[in-house]
This record gives structure tokens, C-alpha cells and sequence, in this order.
């Protein structure tokens, strides 16, 4: 799973039948300080998060298995929301 | 996901047989001022999109988590068409470290 933050939403009207009833969110992944990772990508939100806000999401054919349907084509969905992060060392 | 625009369409008579019958289309990766990118892919369309369309494509074996593309060699798969597109929290992409 990666570390993400919320920076957008997208409305999808027209799209495969098994995803309609959740949001999809713009995710820039971030790294534990914080740090832009990489690409911002589409993740389909199953908890309800805000833009702004620090999230997870779970990649590959995993993502399927929040949603309530047993087949989906998605590559990314958001599975938490982020109230703190705790680093050691 | 990834955030595409629909440029063109693959004809192909000679492929996989399992292939026969998948519409293939060109989506040229887009940022998200819709600026296009270098990457393009072939997708499978299962929600009807044509050329000029911003659309979303699902990558990998998820690709194949739908009714037409099921047990099927195929790893990109257009699954919405974008209507419209709110990019909120804007910051200027201080450095981005390419993992």
C-alpha cells in the first residue's frame, strides 16, 4: 500500500456498471514526510475521503476485493484514511 | 488509474484468438491540465468511448475484471469517460522524485 493525499475529484457519468455508487479521487502519492512520489493517479474512494486530506490506497487486482462487486476494472482503491504517522528513527 | 485522452483506433487481423472481436484504441497519457504526455497505450473499450474523449483506463491484471476482457490477454481496459474534472488542492509540484 502507498501513502497518498487527496488533490482532486472526477466525475464519470458514462463508465463500467460495477463502479458506479463510488467516487473517484486524483491521488498524488506521497512518501512518510510528505513528499510528492511520483505521478498523481486515479483511485476509487470506498471510505469517503476529502480533497486535502491523507489517505492509503492498495494497487493491482487487490483493489477490487473493497468493492461490493466480484469483478471491477480497477487498479487503485483508497482502503484508509490517515490520522497520524509515527516514525522512529 | 490513469488519466488518458482517446487519439486513434489499432486495427489488427492477425492476433492472439482470444483477441477477435476487442476494440483496441490508442490513449495517449494526459496530465492533469489535460497537457498530454509522451506514453500512449492500447486499451479494450468497454464503455463505448471514441477518438477526442478524456477517459480513465484501468491497468494491469484488474484489466481483465470485466465481462468481455475476462480470462483474456489484455492489461488496459478504458472503464469511464470523464465529464468533468476538480482539481482542488493546488500546489506547484515542488520536487517530484520518480520511484
Amino acid at each position: 500500500m502507498q501513502l497518498g493525499k487527496i488533490i482532486g475529484t472526477i466525475w464519470a457519468t458514462r463508465k463500467y456498471e460495477a463502479v458506479t455508487g463510488y467516487k473517484m479521487q486524483f491521488v498524488q502519492p506521497i512518501n512518510s514526510e510528505g513528499k510528492n512520489i511520483g505521478e498523481p493517479i486515479i483511485a476509487l474512494d470506498t471510505v469517503g475521503a476529502g480533497p486535502g486530506e491523507i489517505i492509503y490506497f492498495v494497487t493491482a487486482s487487490e483493489a477490487v476485493i473493497p468493492l461490493d462487486v466480484d469483478m471491477a476494472p480497477v487498479d487503485a482503491s483508497i482502503v484508509g484514511i490517515v490520522d497520524s504517522i509515527n516514525i522512529e528513527s | 488509474m490513469i488519466l488518458g485522452k482517446v487519439i486513434g483506433t489499432v486495427w489488427s487481423t492477425r492476433k492472439d484468438e482470444n483477441l477477435v472481436g476487442a476494440k483496441f484504441l490508442i490513449v495517449r497519457h494526459i496530465d492533469l491540465e489535460y497537457k498530454p504526455k509522451d506514453a500512449t497505450v492500447i486499451a479494450v473499450d468497454s464503455v463505448g468511448a471514441g477518438v477526442g474523449e478524456i477517459v480513465i483506463v484501468a491497468q494491469g491484471s484488474s484489466a481483465r475484471q470485466t465481462t468481455f476482457t475476462k480470462n483474456k490477454p489484455i492489461d488496459a481496459v478504458i472503464m469511464a469517460i470523464v465529464d468533468k474534472l476538480d482539481i482542488s488542492v493546488k500546489e506547484k509540484q515542488k520536487e517530484t522524485v520518480v520511484v
